[in-house]
């Protein structure tokens, strides 16, 4: 009898078997590799022989394969010292090696697109096919991206303490990244961020988990069957997922009650009121507006500036929202598609058709370049008549 | 086998029968223009004659080499370059003919009106590897 390999159970367990292997004395780049290994190796076995305990058969089949690859590099090199040596007892502390792998594979020596790709197979236990389907590059690339990554936190003591923050924004990258191939981006950083979120007690580590579940939530709705954007307003509330929605606002309010506010909250308690509106119109734009000014506080952004002149539009009227825009950079991504929504609002319809037309020229992707031009012609459409 | 390059250009190419700017379309005709796009990648994906299509944004710059030590040189971007890639699709077909009648279909992508735009498109075939009998 063959049954389908829990791909996710497998995949969770990959940080701890790593960790295991590190703290019994491998090296960090062997051991991931052995462990991808292992992985692969389970793919192929389980379905016809699963184990009575997986973690138990992961670490086993890793730590041979990662003696294998240690012998063999050892007697090329006529050093036989190490390898021979009986496991050290398995360590009680697994949890932090997790904590420890996440820190390692976002290093800040990292660039931002090899910590992504390092975090993933490591700690997300993807196969390197998988991250290159994802980005869409060759395999090759990927796999160099990887070893490469490898080569640079090689020499980064395991125990060293890092840094949460940048683990944060490995994850808000993978997440923003959505979906594109056979791999859920979006799913997959939840994943990582809900395992992160039991390995160590922090705020904005559930503020992120909140912002991604709420943000989520809202997937089935943003996509009209024919591919285009639909917008926050015009979205079907009634396909938010409400499971998502609740344990977002959970996560949330129990990270807001420590009062260590960072941006991830803020962002989140954003996406929380958006959530909590039964229509576009009883949004609570004021309370937005507030929560806008405590992320201009917390960032300094101009991005931040840039969306909070959005709600302002929304609570106080277009005017005030255009004031809102003065002194921001217009060369800023999106600024164009801002200043023609408030001018819109203003009835100023020839000028947000213009500025419509010019935000789609300036468009990051080509569903967002789509909807622009058609809110340009929408308009244009509707003053020529 | 042979593959091609499909070249759209926002500007540089002569003008389309149907040339009117986008912004200035229903927007219901840019739906349908999209899809159509959308749905003629899908049947070159299911004829196995597909390879891959990107589209570019309208900003960019020149960039050449300055000497050892010192930053590139940039130049633009520009307001009015004579040629402007839109974006490409690249085919792998039988022949040079089926190249031809590839590019007529998707030229005749829908604009203004729901009539097909006649767009221009550069046609451009590959040089690929050297043949294993070279003859």
């Amino acid at each position: 009898m063959t049954t389908r390999v829990d791909e996710a159970l497998l995949r969770s367990l990959t940080p701890s078997v790593l960790g295991v292997l590190v703290r019994r004395g491998a090296d960090f780049a062997t051991a991931e590799d052995a462990v991808q290994d292992a992985l692969v190796e389970a793919l192929r076995v389980w379905p016809g022989d699963p184990p009575r305990d997986p973690k138990g058969w992961l670490i086993t089949v890793a730590w041979r394969r990662f003696l294998d690859a240690t012998r063999a590099d050892a007697a090329r090199r006529r050093r036989e010292d190490l390898t021979d040596a009986e496991p050290a007892p398995l360590p009680a502390h697994s949890v932090d090696d997790t904590l420890q792998l996440y820190l390692l594979c976002a290093h800040p020596s990292l660039t931002p697109s090899s910590a992504v790709a390092l975090t993933l197979r490591a700690v997300g236990g993807l196969t390197t096919r998988q991250i290159a389907q994802a980005y869409l590059v060759p395999e090759a690339t990927m796999a160099q991206r990887i070893s490469r990554a490898k080569r640079t936190v090689s020499g980064v003591s395991f125990d060293q303490p890092g840094d949460v923050a940048t683990v944060l924004r490995v994850l808000y990258l993978v997440f923003n990244e959505g979906y594109s191939g056979d791999v859920d981006l979006a799913a997959e950083a939840i994943r990582l961020t809900r395992q992160l979120a039991a390995t160590i007690d922090h705020p904005e580590v559930a503020g992120l988990l909140a912002l991604m579940l709420l943000h989520h939530a809202r997937r089935a709705a943003r996509t009209a069957p024919d591919g285009s954007l639909v917008p926050l307003a015009q979205q079907d509330r009634g396909r938010w997922d409400t499971e998502s929605i609740a344990e977002g606002v959970e996560i949330l309010q129990a990270a807001l009650a420590r009062d260590r506010l960072g941006e991830f909250q803020a962002q989140a308690a954003i996406a929380a009121l958006h959530a909590d509106a039964p229509t576009a119109e009883e949004t609570d734009w004021v309370q937005i507006v507030e929560w806008y000014d405590e992320l201009v506080r917390l960032t300094d952004s101009p991005v931040v500036r840039l969306n909070r002149a959005v709600a302002v539009g929304e609570a106080d009227g277009a005017r005030a929202g255009l004031a809102a825009l003065a002194g921001l950079d217009v060369s800023l991504p999106r600024y164009a598609a801002v200043s023609a929504y408030l001018h819109e609002g203003l009835g100023d319809l020839a000028e947000a058709a213009r500025l419509y037309a010019k935000a789609a020229q300036g468009a990051p992707n080509l569903p967002e370049r789509d909807h622009l031009m058609r809110q340009a012609a929408r308009l244009n459409a509707h003053r020529d008549r | 086998m042979a593959k091609y390059l499909l070249l759209k250009h926002y500007r540089g190419a002569p003008a389309a029968v149907n040339d009117v700017p986008m912004d200035r379309w229903t927007p219901e005709e840019i739906t349908a223009h999209v899809q159509y796009m959308e749905d003629f990648a899908t049947r070159l994906e299911e004829t196995g004659e597909f390879v891959d299509s990107q589209a570019l944004a309208p900003e960019g710059m020149f960039v050449r080499y300055d000497g050892e030590g010192r930053q590139p040189v940039t130049d633009g971007p520009f307001a009015e370059t004579k040629d402007l890639i839109a974006g490409w699709m690249v085919i792998d077909v039988d022949s040079h003919e089926r190249a031809i009648e590839l590019a007529g279909e998707l030229s005749a992508a829908p604009g203004a009106g729901g009539e097909p735009i006649h767009e221009w498109l550069e046609l451009r075939p590959f040089l690929g590897a050297p043949p294993t009998i070279a003859g």
